[in-house]
């Protein structure tokens, strides 16, 4: 099943990633190769299956106690970030 | 063309959890800058959630309180989307499977009759953090210490059909989650926040026409007025041939209008799936039963009980019943005095309310406990004080912080009860006043005011009305 | 020294036939000469190494000293370790020093284990064959043109090339027992839940595992168990008893039941790999295993499936990369749009974002029920598949790889002759059984041998009698004591 050069834009752009000109035609034919490849599944019959979304049946989740357990650790981590003022972390401004 | 409205609203209600929902920071607010977010608030590799069990069992305490039902599982999902207050790239939310669904509340209408507004839903998520954009030149600052914060989001069915009925939801949503001690509902800290879900359909049309939604609604009244503007706006665009656009609009107090937000570029696909990192979630009968358990006297019961035991007309027993802490200052009032609700009654919704009010106080940090006021009423009840002069010991308490006896005695407030000498003061006041007494024994009625006037003046307000009415018609009659 | 095992390095310990800082020296002397070559290292942590021998051999003078004190081991690095660089083989992260341990890597610290340094990988852990590193491709020591197999590749080169003796890894497809298969070691993937996962940067939730990847069994065994159990941090992980694997290793081969697994030797296997692969079988069942076939009729849509799950997962477990808290971010952002379209399309390689794209697209709207809901509801039959297998069998086994290694750039043009490497493998990740590849033999290319890798599959939590077998496997054979040439 063949991807248009519109689907790939728009899937870049839902991801946020950036694909060149030159890059496009690439992304179209593999991603279009994968896609076709899956195509497989819709074969198998799977009327009364429940999807896995865990691989051991029967899990469940635990709850754990309510309770604060953290230290201010904010200077260590922000090390990390490219760009902080005041304690915030900087970004290019969030229009509403 | 006659319009109808249809409103739904969509509340987020912070719970009131020590810690997030899935880490294990404060949820505390008005910390300094990401001082409360840890690695996993933070969306840092590697880590991952884990469920906090009061979160659990706050949302479980809502589902029982609304009449709804307790999904015994229901499942984390995540949505996605990019946004600089949201660290993953997804919020945790609960999609396809909530954990309460179908519940309802009754309103009371401005005609004194009750409407049901259902409850579609409420499920878990957790909160985003904050973009700050003062001082900031072309930049936004992000302040990640409400990401994490436990939410309840609760949505209602579209049943509301006047901005009227939607601030009596909200109004009793935001009374019951602070009945309950799951939300604090302080809407100026963001604990309680509401969408509005607002369309327009001709009157007798099943279908319902398209929707706006309408954000930044952080006070009863800014819900209300957005919501009239947004109806007149709809209604003009359709009766002048357009149609309305499915939007999200954010509501501008200082202009009292509601503008489209800055539409991105394609409307969001959050591609919901399930949360692998998260299980699900299962709740047991025996958790339901012991939340069930811990469940207080709801407003409603509450209220029900106050017009039943103690005669109270339902309007009064609404607003007595409308903050959990008012309340239980009435009942405690009620307690001590041993009786005359409806005096308490008034006493609370008035004297007290209007103390507060006032000071901007809250019920807890009222200046006059509920003993106190007790007292005082006893006061009242056994003729030491009249009425009229309760108020000024009442507010005598209010600002010195002392009980009525105290001030009673101080000011030497004690009523006059002593038959002998209210007979004296009348006498007194009638040698002074021969033309009026003459003109009332004529037959100018009115004049017995004059004399009770003039009786309490020299008293000082101290003579006992009853006492002095009867006396006083007795002589003045003649005798 | 090199050539020791875990287990003979611990008894050399013990013994004070050396000390930890002696053969930390010596491995660290290795690593400079020849770990270029091979590029099986993103970051060599000598001073940190040192450190650690010297507190562990002042632990084992005082008696103090555990069954792995002193031993040193590498980490893949996808595996956050507390101030030292972390890159998931990816730009991305490529200055990123992780500000805490990974639950794996403090387990072994506390285990007294010295931390050689962190391996190189496929970029978060995306690939099968260590070609999609930022840092560049990992080389296979038994041959430099061929890969090593990924995305585990340079932990698995580093230990085949005897520069670590032991060493971390992390299995989603088949990456830890495919890179095992082509190194000629010992790659344990256990059950899901089974390891923690807190600090092990997510490509697929539900499919990701830390293993081992080792010399032989019994080395995988000590390791294990020193990394296995339940930790609260992980709400996937199970809380039951951890075994002792290296006490358990004696599963007699008496009565075991064998599945051989029709799927498994299919036209798309290198028929010298299959012989081999018989072979082994053949060995076990001289010794009183009892053979049979079993089909596992799904298996052949394990790929399928398994690029459906996995790329819809890694598209949002990838969404953090924003540039925003921490990684790369771009030049001068003419605006927020920017800053995300080109953080994340200049941090990430081709097959990430590939990957990212692929599962961006089946969760996307209209699209979701066709794809990631069918590929679940398929992953289901496989896991059914198995369950019924296991009812008849005791262990389901078949080649590891449909070939030996192959050269490095052989396979990059088509990413579906990629994932077609993973053909064995990935029905293990997708119903979340534990499984093991060791080695069974070689294959003559040209002047070169290169290793093959028998695989064995158990029911969920059966890694003990896994590993059992595999050793009392490697207690008839010499294969896995082979070492590549150059490297002895």
């Amino acid at each position: 099943m063949s991807l248009t050069r519109a689907q790939v834009e728009g899937i870049a752009r839902l991801a946020r990633l950036q694909i060149t000109e030159e890059q496009l035609p690439v992304y179209v034919d593999r991603l279009s190769r994968i896609i076709d490849f899956v195509e497989q599944l819709s074969a198998a019959k799977t009327d009364d299956v429940e999807p896995m979304a865990h691989p051991l049946a029967g899990q469940v989740q635990r709850l754990r106690a309510d309770e604060v357990r953290e230290t201010d650790q904010h200077e260590k981590y922000q090390r990390n970030a490219a760009s902080v003022a005041a304690g915030l972390y900087l970004v290019p401004k969030v229009i509403e | 063309m006659e319009w109808e409205t249809v409103i739904g609203l969509e509340i987020h209600a912070q719970l009131a959890t020590r810690s997030k929902i899935f880490s294990e920071s404060s949820t505390a607010y008005g910390a300094a800058p990401n001082t409360q977010a840890n690695l996993v608030d933070l969306g840092y590799p590697g880590v991952l959630p884990v469920l906090n069990s009061a979160a659990v069992r706050m949302a479980v305490r809502f589902g029982l309180a609304t009449g709804a039902t307790v999904r015994r599982r229901s499942i984390f999902a995540r949505k996605n989307y990019f946004y600089p207050d949201l660290p993953k790239g997804y919020q945790i939310s609960q999609y396809e499977l909530p954990i309460v669904e179908d519940g309802s509340l009754d309103i009371l209408l401005e005609d004194g009759s009750r409407k049901s507004i259902g409850i579609t839903r409420a499920h878990l998520e957790e909160d985003a953090g904050k973009s700050l954009h003062e001082g900031f030149q072309g930049i936004s600052g992000i302040d990640l210490n409400r990401a994490g914060t436990p939410l309840l989001e609760i949505v209602s069915e579209p049943d509301m059909r006047s901005a009227k009925e939607a601030i009596a939801y909200m109004k009793k949503v935001h009374t019951l989650v602070r009945y309950l001690g799951i939300c604090d509902g302080n809407m100026q800290e963001g604990s309680f926040r509401c969408d509005a879900n607002v369309s327009v359909r001709p009157q007798g049309q099943a279908a319902l026409g398209t929707r706006a939604e309408i954000k930044n609604l952080n006070s009863f009244r800014f819900v209300e007025r957005a919501i009239n503007h947004e109806v007149v706006r709809q209604v003009g665009v359709l009766e002048s041939g357009g149609s309305v656009v499915q939007e999200t609009r954010l509501y501008d107090p200082d202009r009292n209008e509601t503008r489209a937000m800055r539409s991105k570029e394609e409307a969001n696909d959050y591609r919901y799936f399930p949360d692998p990192d998260l299980l699900p979630l299962v709740i047991d009968d025996a958790l339901v039963e012991e939340v069930r358990g811990t469940l207080p006297e709801l407003p409603d019961e509450k209220a029900a009980r106050y017009c039943r035991d103690f005669e109270l007309s339902a309007y009064d027993a609404g607003v007595l019943t409308a903050s959990r802490d008012l309340a239980m200052y009435f009942e405690a009032v009620v307690e001590k005095l041993g009786g005359q609700p409806k005096l308490a009654a008034n006493w609370v919704m008035g004297e007290l309310s209007g103390a507060l009010n006032r000071d901007g106080l809250e019920v807890d940090a009222s200046r006059v406990p509920a003993t106190a006021l007790a007292g005082l009423l006893a006061r009242i009840g056994d003729d030491t004080i009249s009425g009229k002069l309760a108020k000024e010991v009442f507010e005598a308490m209010w600002s010195e912080g002392r009980g009525a006896d105290e001030i009673i005695d101080a000011q030497g407030l004690r009523q006059i009860t002593d038959s002998a000498a209210i007979e004296q003061a009348i006498d007194a006041i009638m040698a002074a006043n021969p033309k009026q007494l003459a003109e009332y024994r004529s037959g100018k009625d009115k004049l017995f005011g004059f004399f009770v006037g003039q009786v309490m003046k020299a008293t000082q307000g101290k003579a006992n009305p009853a006492q002095l009415n009867e006396l006083l018609k007795r002589k003045l009659g003649g005798a | 020294m090199h050539t020791l095992t875990v287990g003979e390095i611990a008894a050399g310990l013990a013994a004070r036939r050396f000390s930890s800082v002696e053969i930390t020296r010596h491995l660290l002397g290795r690593i400079e000469r020849l770990g270029a070559g091979l590029n099986a290292f993103v970051t060599v942590t000598a001073e940190r190494a040192l450190q650690d021998a010297r507190e562990a051999d002042a632990r084992l003078a005082c008696g103090e000293g555990g069954p792995l004190t002193g031993v040193p081991i590498a980490h893949k690095d996808i595996f956050c370790t507390d101030g030292i660089l972390t890159t998931c083989g990816s730009r991305m992260l490529d200055t990123f020093v992780a500000p805490y341990d990974a639950t794996v890597v403090a387990r072994w610290r506390s285990a007294g284990t010295v931390l050689l340094g962190k391996t190189n990988m496929d970029e978060f852990a995306m690939g099968s064959s260590n070609e999609t590193s930022f840092f560049g491709p990992v080389r296979n020591p038994w041959d430099p043109a061929r890969v090593p197999g990924g995305s585990s590749g340079g932990s698995a080169a580093a230990v085949a090339a005897r520069l670590a003796p032991a060493a971390s890894g992390t299995d989603t497809g088949g990456s830890i027992r495919q890179p095992a298969a082509l190194t000629n070691l010992t790659g344990l993937k256990p059950t899901y839940g089974r390891v923690s996962r807190y600090g092990m940067i997510a490509f697929a939730s539900s499919l990701d595992q830390a293993g081992v990847l080792a010399r032989s069994a019994e080395d995988a065994a000590r390791l294990l168990g020193a990394m296995a159990g339940f930790d609260p941090r992980d709400s996937t992980c199970v809380d039951s008893p951890v075994p002792d694997y290296h006490g358990a290793l004696a599963v007699p081969l008496e009565g075991l039941r064998i599945g051989v697994l029709r799927e498994f030797f299919d036209k798309g296997l290198d028929p010298r790999v299959g012989r081999l692969v018989r072979a082994a079988i053949s060995a076990l069942e001289e010794r009183g295993a009892s053979v049979r076939e079993v089909s596992l009729p799904h298996l052949p849509l394990s790929v399928p499936t398994y690029y459906v799950v996995a790329p819809a997962e890694c598209s949002s477990n990838l969404s953090r990369f924003d540039g925003v808290r921490f990684g790369h971010r771009c030049e001068k952002p003419r605006d927020l749009l920017d800053m995300y379209e080109r953080s994340r399309g200049e941090g990430f390689g081709d097959e990430v974002k590939r990957r990212i794209m692929t599962g961006t697209y089946v969760l996307s709207a209209g699209y979701y029920d066709a794809y990631y809901l069918k590929a679940q509801k398929v992953r289901q039959l496989i896991a059914g598949d198995f369950a019924r297998a296991f009812a008849e069998v005791d262990v389901v086994i078949g080649p590891t790889t449909p070939t030996a290694a192959f050269e490095l750039g052989a396979k990059t043009s088509d990413p579906i002759t990629m994932y077609l490497n993973d053909i064995y493998t990935i029905g293990a990740n997708l119903a979340g059984l534990p499984a093991v590849s060791v080695p069974c033999g070689f294959v003559r290319e040209g002047d070169r041998e290169l290793p093959a890798g028998l695989q064995l599959i158990g029911p969920h939590f059966g890694e003990a009698r896994l590993l059992g077998i595999a050793h009392q496997y490697q207690l008839m054979t010499d294969w896995h004591r082979r070492m590549p040439p150059g490297y002895e």
